[in-house]
């Protein structure tokens, strides 16, 4: 079995699985966030029916906070109502993305199935977790019953093999692999990712990695925990949890084996995740807006990256440059490393830790016809405004040298 | 819901994301508001001409992107009647069943459907006919829990 599979087993009390295979899983923690769906927490209670296991339920007001209208103020306060009626004690407000936050509180641990009602749930399979999204409704499910059924998906193995260029980032093999497999190549399968540029890989840029199987399709993608990964949550979590690797004999639906040392800073090109291209092929694009954040690029690795390049260079006079820092914990790295001061000299916009522009639902919203380069996983045509603009998906290091630039921009290209 | 549903159809094309059928500037809206703008960036007179029980026939990875469920909830508001495609992702799949929203796959439905066509879908049998050529169109079977599923109008009334 591959590690995803012998999750699931465990998790459906199985000696084994195989793909396709439907069983029903016990869940180990549900994550629900103030948008997950409209009406959810009244709804909930219309079934007149208690949470099955209130430590094992993460609440997190995060997309919209704090509110800049009526419908996100309500939201947030169904929400906190909710949270107050049923004593839920896993609940952050303004606090960070959920997604960053079920990691760095210490909820994600190896081995342990997690069903969240967000796309991007995904992310917590870089710590070999099996982390998938369901929508609100299968989350009313799940906080009454504690269980739900799944298919067994068959698996896409990446072997990645470096070493990685500098300025390659998580984002730049994410990107790469769309590129190749394009935006339904993994509909319904495991992500495996597995090689010596996996190893090589920060925490950052695994969960950068993780977080965007979703738009390629995939239940979920995974990577089998090492070192950093026990080094990362030793301080965070009270036991180690199940640590599991892919049996050598497993078979898989297809294998890639990918020599990524000579990969360069990747981009994703208007309207489509996988419309990917060197960054340097890119060339005389203006950008109106360079947007550094969520749970795809807004932890310390890429507001390091930013920070190293703004230092010693402003932003464009043309761009606004919005960073959106993925939790108040990496604000507050970030301010002891000066990295907040230095973004701000350079003519950065900082908000607080939340969804951001990501989602088109404010701090950053863009107009006709703009163009943004964006850390965030989507490029969806519409998603972070005005349909006739254009967005641009990259690295933190591709993003902030193109902020300084006035166009997009080949982050090698910056002293 | 009914067994069969008589409507007629809106095609679209492939990789229809979440962002296209909710787009997220009106996020901010009650579902009700919201669902006027429903696949607003590929269609913007969507919404004011749906009627009810239409059906819409799309091509591969229908409903790509968010997990959320308002995707779903805004065409099921706008009283959509089914919608036919060749293949879905995955979450929108899960959310569009759990609402009730009948979500059928059909490699043929796009190559014999043209817009403004009526279809009648049996959804017992798995049948569907295009009423406006006398063509039938195969699907993909309907498994038995999905189908009682459907007709209870989702999951919500089985937990408990």
């Amino acid at each position: 079995m591959n590690i995803t599979e012998k999750i699931l087993a465990r998790a459906s009390g199985k000696d084994k699985v195989k793909p396709g295979e439907i069983i029903e899983a016990a869940v180990d923690l549900a994550l629900i966030h103030e948008k997950a769906g409209p009406g959810f927490f009244k709804n909930f209670e219309k079934l007149e029916t208690e949470i099955w296991n209130k430590e094992k339920v993460v609440v997190v007001g995060d997309h919209a906070v704090p509110p800049s209208n009526i419908y996100s103020a309500n939201c947030i306060l169904e929400t906190r109502n909710f949270v107050r009626k049923h004593g839920l004690k896993n609940y952050y407000l303004g606090k960070g993305i959920c997604h960053q936050i079920m990691s760095e509180e210490g909820y994600v641990k190896p081995g342990l199935t997690i069903v969240g009602a967000d796309s991007h749930t995904v992310t917590q399979g870089a710590f070999g977790a099996f982390a998938t999204a369901v929508g609100s409704t299968e989350m009313a499910w799940i906080f009454a019953k504690g269980n739900l059924w799944f298919r067994i998906p068959e698996a896409l193995k990446f072997n990645l093999e470096g070493p990685l260029q500098d300025m390659v980032f998580g984002k730049d093999l994410i990107l790469k692999i769309f590129g190749m497999i394009g935006i339904d190549g993994a509909t319904y399968k495991t992500m495996e990712f597995e090689g010596s540029a996996i190893e090589e890989l920060s925490i950052d840029s695994r969960m950068c990695l993780c977080n965007m199987v979703v738009d390629a399709g995939a239940k979920n993608g995974i990577i089998s925990p090492d070192e950093k990964t026990l080094d990362y949550l030793k301080n965070k979590t009270d036991s180690p949890g199940e640590v599991e690797k892919s049996d050598p004999d497993t078979n898989y639906a297809k294998v890639f084996n990918l020599d990524v040392s000579q990969l360069e800073p990747q981009i994703a090109c208007p309207h489509s995740m996988d419309n990917v291209k060197n960054a340097r092929d890119v060339k005389d694009v203006k950008i109106d807006q360079a947007f550094i954040g969520t749970c795809t690029g807004g932890r310390m690795e890429d507001l390091r990256a930013a920070a190293n390049f703004l230092k010693n260079n402003k932003v464009h006079p043309d761009v606004m440059l919005v960073v959106t820092p993925a939790s108040n914990k990496i604000y507050k790295q970030a301010m002891d490393e000066g990295i907040i001061t230095t973004l701000i000299d350079a003519g950065a916009m900082i908000t607080n830790s939340n969804c951001g522009a990501c989602g088109g639902g404010g701090m950053g919203v863009l107009g006709e016809n703009e163009v943004c380069v964006s850390t965030g996983p989507r490029n969806s045509q519409g998603r972070m405004g005005h349909t006739s603009a254009n967005i641009y998906l990259a690295s933190a290091a591709t993003t902030a040298a193109s902020a300084i630039k006035g166009k997009i921009t080949d982050p090698r290209e910056i002293d | 819901m009914e067994e069969k549903i008589k409507g007629r159809i809106w095609k679209f094309g492939g990789n229809i994301n979440t962002d296209v059928i909710t787009p997220g500037k009106y996020e901010n809206l009650p579902l009700d508001e919201m669902s006027q703008y429903c696949l607003e960036p590929v269609d913007a007179n969507f919404a004011k001409n749906i009627q009810e029980n239409d059906i819409l026939v799309a091509g591969e990875n229908f409903g790509c992107g968010s997990a959320r469920e308002i995707a779903p909830m805004a065409l099921k508001h706008l009283k959509v009647g089914a919608i036919i495609a060749k293949s879905y992702a995955r979450t929108f799949f899960r959310n569009a069943i759990a609402i009730g929203l009948p979500v059928l796959i059909s490699k043929d439905a796009v190559s014999l459907c043209s817009p403004g066509d009526v279809l009648e879908i049996d959804l017992k049998q798995s049948k569907i006919k295009n009423l406006s050529t006398e063509t039938n169109i195969s699907i993909d079977p309907i498994d038995d829990d999905i189908f009682q599923i459907l007709l209870k109008g989702g999951i919500f009334s089985a937990i408990k």
